[in-house]
């Protein structure tokens, strides 16, 4: 066979392959991951059979230290929806009412239990419009 | 001042502009004073953004709080040293940075080829003063330093407890050196294509820079890891946090690129790899750069608010360059990027590089896809998200392939070789790795986990691979100078600093990898509640808590920060093996509104970890201390100083405080307080560090100039403009 169509047979077989596994992996892929979801979407749709990725922000005074857990709640970053998360496991320094955090949770009742060690808190902001740090705006 | 740095801002923004239109225009032959003219504005570019930044750190040493940025992120009792580090952790300051690295490094980089490539390096210069002008116009249009307020406040923020710690003080100038040099060559690598260049004289003269990028941005990421383990409380160095792989991805192609482009200055091949895996280093530079302010991933690192401007110009950016990218590679592919030569077998050293271009490429494409992943899935309707499990399910079989070529790599024959052949060349090494292979279950619990096993004795066989062409090195220069064997090796090493270096750096990650697969795999860990006098037992150590420890730090005379914390006491088998002091640092937040003794425990709090590192184990401890026996005493104090806020002066404020709160910490010191505490027992951590340690000297040694190589480019220089003169004549 001519070496140049050797090639290009090769090089399709490879290509081919290559696209053969990035679509199993894309494939696989979701059933490895949990939905992302506001505390709003939980309370539309959360079924007590899956995990989900939840963000929102620690409503402020919900914090409960209960021995090695603790319960808060998690309210949406632009609104009020909030739902009850109970947590067991590190948690980060950072970790304070107000902030904004990211956890795993699966739904157990009316409460929503934090997988261990999935609680993240987002470093509060720092690139932040720095006139909010004091001071009158220059004119 | 303030005045002055806009006015650096906008001369920059000027310079570059004017520097890449007459770097294209002097393009054409015959327009040298144009390249020429160029080449100086990007001199100027860097000196008047090294102005620029000098001004943004008097502002910071002299707290000018008048600047939003540095009442923002420093405050009268931070140290000089973080108030210097407080300069890049803005947004404007680190954009900043980012331009004074990337000035600096192309005005070396130019200066260093000047004379040579006369056709590629207009372009080149032109690229680089293009982003110049990116970063200038994103400065000084919409992120600008030199923002003023009229009356500033009294004192600023202060920096985030968090990043008081020497490794993330300096982990933005590595990364961001580590970006700013992968710049330089993808600038030459956009020249070369765009003037059809078919040899890899952009390649040499831009290795310095390729490889001094490599080492930054790797340490740069080493150094995040360091301070994930040694400062938080979580007990891990790498989580998969989307800033974290933004900045992984960009390493992973440069590494690929770096050996890969050995191909090409040696046999000119794999020329259509080598573009395409610069090119896409640069772009995930921008990309890297970009993630970490654009808040369109949801990440620990996600440092921006909603609606941010400069996250549509860096889009932009990278929609071009990656348009420019693809475009001139496919147009190049057939002629500029032919091979000149093919692969002529499979057990060979092309075919070995060829495959670990494929494995980092196939490294890059799942860090991406799991990193993009929830945006991917958001247009596509339903948001979904990865963790930490899914990366390591998918990645660690491909860094057991990566493991395997950097053992082979380095000694299989050029164009062919043959099986016996290969196996005489590695079989020591191969046997030390079927050796712990067989030995491993036998002797530890290595059995448990098979895929560790399997890098422990991968790692092995890479290891002996090295240490071997170490010893073969030696020995071939005790044949002929008859040296003894510490000269005859440091002889070698310095004549062949690229070769050796390499080895080093394959020494070093393979014992990194035998450091994270065994400190993953086999850790011990327990989250306890304890109380004064109870123990837990974790991986064959007791730890018992011995008695709570409590201290107010001062600074500059200020009250700086309460600790609270225990005496742990670790014992093995019944002797004492050593004692830790974890402790939770609290520190006040500036609200004037706040109870005056609340306000110490309704900010920051940091924790201060246990730790006693070893070479087979190490000893980590974080608590959470339990402060709820003090909440009546806390709000009580507030009461008290709520009520005499009119009667006390400043003063008088103060030590009524130190009072105050030096009697809270006794109270926490004989309540007995529980606490809840994380104690992991992880073997042969410090594997990762050392072996970190082994490659960034392997990388120092390979990037370190040849001896005579300064002399080699002088000579070349005087000779270019010999010729340039006698054109003239």
């Amino acid at each position: 066979m001519d070496p140049a169509r050797k090639r290009r047979i090769r090089l399709v077989v490879a290509l081919s392959a290559a696209l053969l596994l990035s679509g199993a992996l894309a494939y696989t892929t979701f059933n490895s991951s949990s939905s992302a979801v506001t505390p709003s979407g939980l309370l539309a749709s959360a079924s007590a059979a899956k995990s989900y990725q939840l963000t929102g922000k620690v409503v402020a005074g919900s914090i409960e230290r209960k021995g090695a857990g603790m319960d808060f709640r998690v309210r949406d970053r632009d609104g009020t929806a909030s739902v009850p998360v109970s947590y067991t496991g590190t948690v980060p320094d950072p970790f304070k009412e107000g902030r904004e955090i990211i956890i795993t949770v699966r739904k157990q009742g009316a409460t929503y239990v934090g997988e261990k060690d999935t609680l993240t808190t987002k470093c509060p902001s720092k690139f932040t419009d720095q006139r909010q740090a004091g001071g009158a705006a220059v004119s | 001042m303030g005045v002055l740095g806009q006015a650096c801002l906008l001369t920059a923004l000027g310079l570059s502009v004017y520097g890449a239109g007459a770097s294209l225009y002097g393009a054409a032959p015959g327009r040298e004073r144009w390249v020429v003219s160029g080449r100086r504005s990007l001199y100027a570019l860097f000196a008047v953004v090294a102005l620029a930044f000098l001004l943004l750190e008097i502002a910071f040493v002299t707290s000018d709080f008048t600047f939003p940025v540095v009442a923002g992120q420093s405050s009268l009792t931070t140290p000089w040293y973080y108030r210097i580090a407080a300069a890049w952790a803005t947004q404007e300051g680190s954009l900043l940075l980012w331009l004074l690295l990337l000035s600096g490094a192309s005005s070396l980089a130019i200066f260093s080829v000047r004379g040579r490539m006369r056709d590629v390096t207009p372009y080149a210069t032109a690229v680089l003063l293009g982003l110049g002008a990116f970063f200038a116009a994103v400065l000084f249009f919409t992120a600008s330093p030199f923002e003023r307020v009229a009356v500033g406040p009294a004192d600023g923020l202060g920096l985030n407890p968090l990043l008081r710690h020497p490794s993330v003080l300096i982990h933005p100038i590595f990364l961001y050196g580590g970006y700013t040099l992968f710049s330089v060559p993808f600038a030459f690598a956009i020249g070369a294509l765009i003037v059809r260049r078919v040899d890899a004289e952009w390649i040499r003269a831009t290795r310095f820079f390729t490889l001094t990028a490599w080492l930054l941005l790797g340490t740069g990421i080493l150094l995040g890891a360091r301070w994930s383990y040694a400062e938080l409380g979580w007990g891990g160095y790498w989580a998969w946090d989307p800033v974290e792989n933004a900045s992984l991805l960009p390493w992973l192609v440069g590494t690929a690129f770096l050996h890969s482009a050995m191909i090409q200055e040696r046999r000119g091949m794999l020329k259509v790899w080598n573009a395409s895996l610069i090119l896409a280093t640069g772009v995930l530079c921008i990309l890297g750069t970009f993630l970490v302010r654009s808040g369109i991933l949801d990440s620990i690192h996600a440092f921006v608010q909603e609606g941010n401007t400069i996250a549509w110009a860096f889009t932009s950016l990278i929609v071009v360059m990656t348009a420019g990218a693809v475009y001139l590679v496919v147009t190049r592919a057939s002629d500029t990027l032919r091979s000149d030569a093919r692969i002529d077998s499979l057990l060979s050293r092309e075919s070995m590089f060829l495959a670990n271009n494929v494995t980092f490429v196939s490294i890059t494409f799942v860090v991406f896809l799991g990193t993009f992943y929830p945006l991917i899935t958001d247009a596509l309707g339903e948001k979904r998200a990865l963790g930490p499990p899914w990366f390591d399910d998918y990645i660690v079989p491909f860094v057991l392939v990566l493991v395997l070529l950097s053992g082979i790599g380095p000694v299989i024959a050029w164009r062919r070789s043959t099986p016996s052949r290969l196996w005489r060349s590695l079989r020591v090494p191969a046997l030390a790795g079927i050796a712990v292979l067989v030995l491993g279950p036998l002797l530890t619990r290595a059995e448990e986990s098979p895929l560790s096993l399997a890098m422990f004795a991968l790692g092995t066989f890479a290891i002996g691979t090295g240490l071997q062409e170490l010893y073969r090195g030696m020995r071939a220069r005790q044949a002929m100078t008859g040296e003894s064997p510490p000269l005859a090796l440091a002889g070698v090493v310095r004549r062949n600093r690229r070769r050796y270096g390499g080895y080093l750096v394959h020494i070093g990650i393979s014992v990194m990898f035998i450091g994270v697969a065994a400190s993953t795999a086999f850790q011990h860990e327990r989250d306890v509640r304890l109380t004064p006098g109870q123990s837990a037992k974790v991986g064959g150590y007791t730890f018992t808590y011995e008695r709570p420890i409590a201290r107010i730090a001062q600074r500059a005379g200020e009250l700086e920060r309460i600790a609270l914390g225990s005496r742990v006491r670790v014992e093995r088998d019944g002797k004492l093996v050593t004692v830790l002091r974890p402790e939770r640092a609290y520190y006040p937040i500036n609200a004037p509104m706040m109870g005056a003794i609340s306000r110490y425990f309704e900010g920051n709090a940091t924790s201060e970890i246990g730790l006693k590192a070893g070479l087979r184990r190490d000893l980590w401890i974080a608590e959470q201390p339990d402060i709820a026996t003090l909440q009546p005493i806390i709000k009580a104090g507030d009461k008290v100083f709520a009520d005499a806020r009119g009667d006390l002066t400043a003063r008088q404020r103060g030590d009524f405080l130190g009072v105050a709160l030096g009697g809270l910490v006794n109270r926490y010191r004989t309540s007995e307080p529980p606490g809840q505490f994380r104690i992991l027992v992880s073997p042969l951590v410090t594997f990762l560090w050392l072996g970190a340690l082994f490659s960034l000297a392997g990388g120092l040694l390979a990037a370190w100039p040849e001896p005579g190589m300064l002399r080699g480019r002088v000579r070349a220089g005087y000779a270019a403009r010999l010729a340039q003169e006698l054109r003239r004549a």
